[in-house]
């Protein structure tokens, strides 16, 4: 399988890239890793008379933690934000998450802007995103602006990007004192797309109880979710008591998962179920040493 | 569409061709430098039979367009033999029954090759977990992760 013939451009920079977007707008995609796009190109699902291929782009490929703010360039590959000690010791939902995409070998080439910006319900990093309340940077030629990664998606395989616009970094910034996270996969096999997935990020205050919280879902509906209910049901209960049976039910509300090769619709909202009071569990556990998420 | 001028290194030589945007690494690999030893096997992104190493990691050439490797370095598969003396990889693929068809050897091969690179004591899960990417219809699995293991032992004996 080959993909329909198209232009092939690789700007070395970022400034070049955005250039180029300008001038092709919608005729222009974008490849980063490609390894969710040359597939689809290959089954001839899509085709574009023009291809960006920016994985060309140093300046974007990086990862600097300070304090408890983490930013991630768009082109950094999944697999070195997996490798990162710093990530894998203070932010262990996004290792959770980047050690759960696809294999080894899709990982080595998928970078987190390609994993989050392809807009696939069932791409992993979006629920983390998302639950970690995290900003997006977006730039195009005439400017940047940033936007929450819970008003990002907007239908499947469409983000607010618009055909001009690159996500170029994502940030995250944890609050201070007891804060937990974690995302919990449930698969059939290796290197599967998710039945279901959960993530969830909290602050713990001294009685134990959760104060802020975000939840985000993988394959539970057209686009990467955001359960305002489920956070809403979080916030103020016990990490082990009712509020997490009303959060899943508020969760399942929330979703809108369709019957496929993965499961039926009912199956998916039994298994959302049983994962987020794993997954709670999880980062309440994370939650009680101070400093990490 | 306008063709592009690529240079990639495989296997320490370079290699030079003008392509189309839209060709793919494992045809630049099996018909431009003719070095046929990897695989395509299901041609969508799942069996890693076409593994290779691109700059040092272990890829799905069947996923990688032929113009995202212009300028960087490949390693295949034919490249872990020294002359006509197999590798320490191979040879326990040989003797541990690592292979039976042996379509997807190739890219076991380079994912081995991959993982130890890295990690020259890697743990039963941490080859399980390591070779994740690559099917295997005939073994069950259990023949190559004992072959990965008695590859490992080899190779830090050797050093």
């Amino acid at each position: 399988m080959t993909p329909a013939s198209f232009d092939y451009l690789s700007p070395a920079s970022l400034e070049e890239a955005l250039g180029l977007l300008k001038e092709h707008g919608d005729d222009a995609k974008i490849l980063a890793g490609g390894q969710s796009l040359i597939p689809l190109m290959k089954l001839r699902f899509t085709s574009f008379p023009y291809v960006i291929d920016v994985s060309r782009i140093k300046e974007l490929k990086y990862i600097r933690k300070e304090g408890r703010k983490l930013t991630i360039g768009a082109l950094t590959t999944t697999a070195e934000l997996e490798e990162s000690g710093e990530v894998r010791d203070e932010f262990q939902i996004i290792h959770d998450a980047c050690s759960n995409i696809a294999d080894p070998l899709v990982r080595n080439m998928g970078t987190v802007g390609g994993n989050l910006s392809h807009g696939d319900p069932g791409n992993d990093l979006p629920a983390v995103m998302i639950a970690l309340k995290a900003r997006f940077n977006l730039q195009s030629a005439s400017g940047k602006r940033s936007v929450s990664a819970g008003d990002y998606y907007k239908d499947t395989f469409t983000t607010d990007a618009s055909p001009e616009e690159m996500l170029v970094s994502v940030e995250i910034e944890i609050p201070d004192g007891r804060f937990g996270a974690a995302y919990v996969k449930h698969k059939r096999r290796a290197g599967d797309f998710s039945v279901a997935g959960v993530a969830v990020a909290f602050s713990l205050d001294g009685s134990g109880r959760l104060g802020s919280a975000g939840v985000g879902l993988t394959s539970l509906g057209p686009t990467p979710l955001r359960s305002a209910g489920a956070e809403k049901a979080l916030e103020g209960s016990k990490p082990d008591g009712e509020g997490v049976k009303k959060a899943v039910e508020a969760a399942r509300a929330d979703s809108n998962p369709s019957s496929d090769f993965y499961g039926s619709r009912e199956y998916k909202l039994f298994v959302l179920g049983k994962i987020m009071e794993k997954c709670v569990a999880e980062a309440a556990g994370r939650a009680q040493k101070e400093g990490s998420a | 569409m306008s063709k592009i001028n690529i240079t990639v290194e495989i296997n320490g030589q370079k290699k030079s061709a003008e392509v189309e945007g839209r060709m793919l690494l494992v045809h630049f690999i099996r018909e431009s430098a003719g070095l046929t030893g990897t695989h395509v096997g299901c041609d969508s992104t799942n069996c890693g039979a076409c593994a290779v190493l691109l700059d040092g990691r272990a890829v799905k050439s069947c996923t990688v367009l032929a113009a995202q490797a212009n300028g960087r370095k490949v390693v295949t598969v034919e490249s872990l033999s020294d002359g006509g003396k197999l590798h320490p990889i191979q040879s326990a693929f040989l003797e541990r029954h690592g292979l039976q068809c042996g379509y997807c050897t190739p890219g076991m091969l380079m994912s081995a090759y991959w993982l130890l690179s890295r990690n020259p004591s890697p743990t039963e899960e941490e080859i399980r977990k390591g070779i994740a990417g690559n099917l295997c219809r005939c073994t069950g699995y259990q023949g190559i992760v004992d072959s990965v293991k008695l590859a490992a032992e080899r190779m830090k004996e050797a050093k």
